[in-house]
């Protein structure tokens, strides 16, 4: 970046020694109806200058937390003992006022939702400048703050910042909103940056649009990073350090090279051998991490993961164990009383995890075995389209334009088969997945359910395809209704379609039984379990009348990686064990290559490559599959930082208006490298989808083999 | 109005999940439905039940007291004017001589009936109106909402009074579903927006994807998640309604003397609440006992029906807690303090 320097001239302040940020034995607590919420209990770290430390947790492990009360953001109940030590100064005690001059200037922090950052009512320029003329006061004149906001925006990659400047939050995406928030952060060229998982709202590829410039950054303005996350792929890459909390403790330290390839605490390899890799092609078993993080309340004493850990024995409930070197290095610091035999034991990282936690592969059904066209269609799309009007004006509606949400995709599934749906938000996952559910007479194309087109449905045989074609929701708090108890809940679809009273009675504890969940809860209401265990219930609702079909829309990507891992395996023993075919909607790629047979990807609602899911991921042939799977972070430190990232410039194009031609176009890396009218059929000639291999297709003119795992 | 929301109502997908480990604890293998755990929950609670009582108790005072009085509430005593309460006329008489035992009795007859009834119907009426047109939309919801808007410009007090005479003599029935009829628009529009954002969960949409009819999603799905809501509407329409019946009575409509109701004759006592105190205490103290009554019903209806509420559970707490700890690792108890970040974790659509 040329315009760094003229930035950031930080010779006039002389370069910090030491650590940037020392935590001593912090600890929170908030009080709550049930007892004090210790949710931070006695945590020490550093940051060097220039390093980047990663948390990665669980939810609800306090990381937040900790992060909250360096930056003196708690509320005013919580309790804070300990110390927090800014470039040596302590930052515990200091009131508001003095705080807020570190914080922001020397400080700064970027949240998860960066809207809430922003103040709508403002320009984004202006609040960039807002940033500079507080902290410089009158060092700095409006003009030359307003110019340094231009050039901050600039910064962060986006483009056009003269006029963009000009804008408001709302007419930016969540990608540029999180770039402008950065920029904002930096403004003041800060000796520390904490970032509280600054991009979990947002797509993969803009996830790896904000990682680099959270990058660049740091690079310009030579600052600490502490990035919080729960997502092991992102630290994987960028993090020097990491510490990984549980139940509001460290419980694991190190390098990130050393943590990842040599896990001394069971918690931490558990979490290493729950994420599925992108880039592990045959199947791998996935390790579940049993039960809930424990409630912060009422710690019993020893070991906090002790319930859940498959090593634990009886020493372990006696006394909690502290962070000791592992290893003979003081770099790595576990907390666990065997760590001696986990690093005894001649397995490593998630092999290990496979070995200690017990996973197992799930056995594929006897259905799997036979070849695919000998299989029967289940379900069948071709062609579909959905569009929705814009309309304007509130009493007489005139229409000014078409969404064009699914414009014309084809694909089938076949019995005890698995297809995955990817794309980044807003390209049309949702509408097919409702198309489908809806089972009415298309727009456009044709859709056919276990072999009966839905235009032909009445009411009754509609009501009958239903009873073969079930769905799990995304959000399994919402999904369920908080006034039915579970039992309940289970057995309406079995109401609906008229079973009788005792049949229901003996099919609800047996679908607890087959989802894993006990029986007794049956009586219980959905508030009163945790978002794996909801899930779960979803599951078994969608079964309780023997489907043939499962529609699923993104049944995973609410939950913690720990649990994520459970569910998982669920789904694909009850495929294997029912002969279910699933339609898998999901924006997890990796999950997707662990868990379907062929994957769909999709863009602005068309399909730009299908087929057979190790052939699509080992060698996509569509530069936005390319560009997809090249931005999904792989968790392997010594790979990542290896991989080359393709990154696709922008946000994805308004649905309402799309480019013509290859809709990829304005985005794509491949089109940006041709010569003229190459270019030039790409705009024109929208690429018909041909076929690349056995069971694969792509649809771009210029299709070629690119691998980027 | 204002109206006071759980988080089983605002129906926040903010899985609140205040999550105590709970409930009812069940009876191995044998399974309970809504119904029955709601009935579980009520029964629980200790001042609604209270409540119950108090309100079935006066409904038989008011129907077979009056059996058991010599006197009838038109009849006068023309030995006893304005006498405090003796044994011959335990609540004493009025100015005219009438019992006012009697009469109390008539009138709590009266204002039972039309203030449980009327709230009853308008609550009812609101919350059909409201979650078919927001379920709806369309040539519906724009026929009901014009409806709506229609009678609430209507000066409903006016029209009551113009068509009162015409039911003169008619059955009162007829004048609890006037006073119905002014009093469920506003909660019809609220139930009506409250529709429109519960039909847009999940969990909405999932029954309907099973097959489920519209009727039945109503029913099953829309009102029961608007009971707190519903409830608190109609403690407040019964007080409400008795109010209005009052107000209407003194202006020479609705309940006509020699009829009463609890309306009327503390109207009519309230001039002499200082001097011949018996006169407004008496029907007073049994229209603020009835309304209180119904306020905890109404209390306890809606601990029971709301999941998240922790009164009809706080006992189970312990035994509770031991169960949970043996429960094998893969399927625990949920967590009592994590649960509601579970699900925002996880905002990464
Ligand atoms: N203001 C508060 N009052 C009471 N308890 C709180 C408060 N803020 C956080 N907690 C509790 O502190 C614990 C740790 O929360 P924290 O937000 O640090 O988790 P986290 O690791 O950041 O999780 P996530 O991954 O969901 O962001 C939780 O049990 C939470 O419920
Ligand atoms: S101390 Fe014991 S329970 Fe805790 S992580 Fe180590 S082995 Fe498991
Ligand atoms: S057709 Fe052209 S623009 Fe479209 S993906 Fe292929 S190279 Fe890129
Ligand atoms: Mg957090």
């Amino acid at each position: 970046m040329s315009s760094a320097e003229l930035l950031f001239d930080s010779a006039d302040r002389p370069a910090p020694t030491g650590p940037v940020l020392e935590v001593h034995d912090l600890a929170v607590s908030f009080p709550s109806e049930s007892g004090r919420v210790r949710a931070v209990r006695g945590l020490s770290y550093q940051v060097a200058p220039g390093e980047v430390l990663g948390i990665v947790g669980e939810s609800g492990s306090g990381k937040s937390v900790s992060s909250l009360a360096v930056m003196g953001l708690l509320p005013p109940q919580a309790r804070i003992t300990g110390s927090i030590k800014f470039q040596g100064r302590e930052l515990i005690g200091l009131n508001d006022g003095e705080l807020s001059k570190i914080r922001g200037k020397r400080v700064s922090m970027v949240f998860q939702d960066p809207l809430s950052a922003l103040t709508p009512v403002y320009t984004v320029g202006d609040q960039i400048a807002e940033a500079l003329l507080v902290h410089r006061g009158a060092k700095i004149s409006k003009q030359a703050a307003a110019k340094r906001a231009v050039e901050l925006l600039d910064l962060v990659g986006i483009p056009n910042a003269v006029e963009r400047a000009k804008a408001f939050p709302h007419e930016f995406s969540g990608g540029m909103r999180q770039r402008a928030v950065i920029a904002m952060a930096i403004a003041n060229d800060p000796d520390l940056i904490i970032a509280d998982e600054p991009t979990t709202a947002l797509d993969v590829t803009v996830q790896a649009q904000v990682l680099e410039v959270l990058k660049t950054a740091q690079e310009v303005t030579g600052a600490g990073i502490v990035i919080i996350t729960h997502d092991l792929g992102v630290v994987a890459g960028f993090a020097d350090r990491l510490m990984v909390m549980y139940a509001g403790k460290a419980v694991e330290t190190g390098q990130v090279d050393e943590i990842y390839a040599r896990p001394r605490m069971p918690y931490t390899l558990g979490l290493l051998g729950s994420i599925p890799r992108l880039d592990v092609g045959e199947k791998q078993p996935l390790v579940p991490i049993v039960g809930q993080p424990p409630s912060l309340t009422e710690l019993p004493p020893g070991c906090p993961f002790a319930p859940r850990c498959p090593m634990e024995v009886d020493a372990c409930r006696t006394a909690e164990p502290e962070l000791v070197d592992v290893d003979g290095s003081a770099e790595h610091r576990a907390a666990c009383i065997r760590t001696d035999e986990l690093a005894a034991s001649d397995t490593e990282g998630a092999e290990a995890a496979v070995e200690i936690f017990g996973a197992e592969v799930v056995e594929e059904a006897p259905i799997a075995k036979v070849p695919r066209e000998e299989r029967k269609i289940v379900l069948q799309l071709s062609g579909l389209v959905k569009h929705y009007p814009v309309t304007k004006g509130v009493v007489l509606k005139r229409r000014v334009g078409t969404v064009h949400a699914v414009d014309g995709i084809s694909f089938d599934i076949r019995e005890g088969e698995t297809l995955g749906v990817v794309g980044e938000s807003g390209c049309g996952k949702t509408t097919t997945l409702m198309e489908i559910l809806n089972l009415q007479k298309p727009m456009g194309g044709t859709l056919s359910v276990l072999g009966q087109d839905a235009a032909d449905l009445n009411a009754k045989s509609r009501k009958a395809i239903r009873r073969d074609l079930q769905v799990v929701f995304q959000d399994p708090m919402a999904a369920l209704d908080p006034r039915l108890p579970i039992f309940d809940v289970i057995a309406e679809p079995m109401q609906v379609h008229d079973l009788d009273k005792e049949h229901i009675a003996n099919r609800v504890p047996e679908l607890l039984d087959l989802v894993g969940l006990r029986r007794e809860h049956a009586s219980r209401y959905p508030a009163e379990f945790s978002g794996g265990q909801r899930q779960r219930i979803g599951i078994a609702r969608a079964l309780a009348l023997n489907p043939k079909l499962l529609v699923l829309d993104e049944p995973v990507s609410a939950l913690d990686v720990s649990i994520q891992a459970g569910v998982i395996n669920l789904l694909e023993e009850l495929k294997a064990k029912l002969g279910l075919s699933y339609l898998f909607v999901a924006h997890d790629l990796s999950v997707v290559r662990h868990i379907a047979d062929r994957v769909a990807v999709m863009y602005l609602g068309k399909i730009v490559e299908i087929g057979q899911v190790d052939e699509v991921f080992d060698a996509p042939r569509h530069p936005y599959t390319q560009a997809l799977l090249s931005a999904i972070p792989i968790p392997d430190p010594v790979k990542e930082r290896q991989r080359e990232r393709i990154l696709v410039t922008g946000d994805l194009p308004s649905p309402a208006n799309p480019p013509s031609g290859c809709r990829f176009r304005t985005r794509c890396f491949l089109h940006a490298t041709l010569s003229e009218d190459k270019q030039r059929t790409c705009v024109e000639v929208e690429p018909p989808r041909q076929e690349q291999g056995e069971d694969h297709e792509a649809a771009c003119h210029f299709a070629q083999i690119r691998q980027v795992l | 109005m204002t109206v006071i929301l759980n988080e089983g109502d605002s129906a926040g997908t903010s899985g609140a999940a205040s999550g105590s480990p709970v409930d009812a604890a069940p009876e191995p293998g044998k399974s309970t439905t809504r119904g029955r755990l709601v009935l579980t929950r009520f029964l629980r609670n200790r001042l609604a039940l209270f409540g119950l009582v108090v309100i079935v108790l006066m409904y038989l005072l008011a129907f077979v007291g009056p059996l058991l009085s010599k006197w009838s509430y038109d009849e006068q005593d023309y030995t006893a004017f304005l006498q405090a309460p003796y044994p011959a006329h335990i609540f004493g008489t009025d100015k005219i001589g009438t019992d006012m035992f009697a009469q109390t009795m008539r009138g709590l007859q009266k204002s039972l009936l039309i203030g449980l009834l009327v709230a009853v119907i308008s609550t009812g009426f609101a919350a059909l109106v409201g979650a078919v047109a927001g379920y709806f939309l369309g040539w519906v919801d724009r026929g009901l909402m014009w409806m709506v808007d229609l009678l609430l410009v209507l000066p409903s007090f006016l029209i009551i009074a113009i068509l009162s005479p015409a039911f003169r003599g008619k059955s009162w029935l007829l004048f609890v579903v006037l006073l119905a009829a002014f009093q469920w628009m506003i909660t019809a529009r609220i139930v009506r927006g409250m529709t429109l954002t519960l039909k847009e969960r999940e969990f909405v949409k999932a029954a309907k994807y099973m097959g489920q009819s519209p009727g039945r999603i109503i029913a099953k799905h829309i009102v029961p998640n608007m009971a707190s809501l519903l409830i608190i509407d109609a403690t407040i329409n019964v007080g409400s309604a008795v109010l209005a019946e009052t107000g209407l009575s003194y202006f020479g409509f609705g309940v006509q003397p020699p009829d009463v109701s609890l309306g009327t004759l503390i109207a009519s006592g309230s001039d002499s609440a200082l001097t011949y105190a018996w006169l407004f205490l008496i029907p007073a103290g049994f229209l603020v006992v009835f309304v209180l009554a119904v306020n905890f019903v109404g209390d306890g209806l809606r601990d029971a029906l709301d999941p998240t509420s922790s009164r009809g559970r706080k006992r189970e707490k312990k035994a509770d807690r031991d169960r949970d700890d043996d429960a094998p690792a893969s399927t625990q108890g949920p967590d009592t303090t994590t649960s509601s970040t579970t699900t925002s974790g996880g905002g990464k659509a």
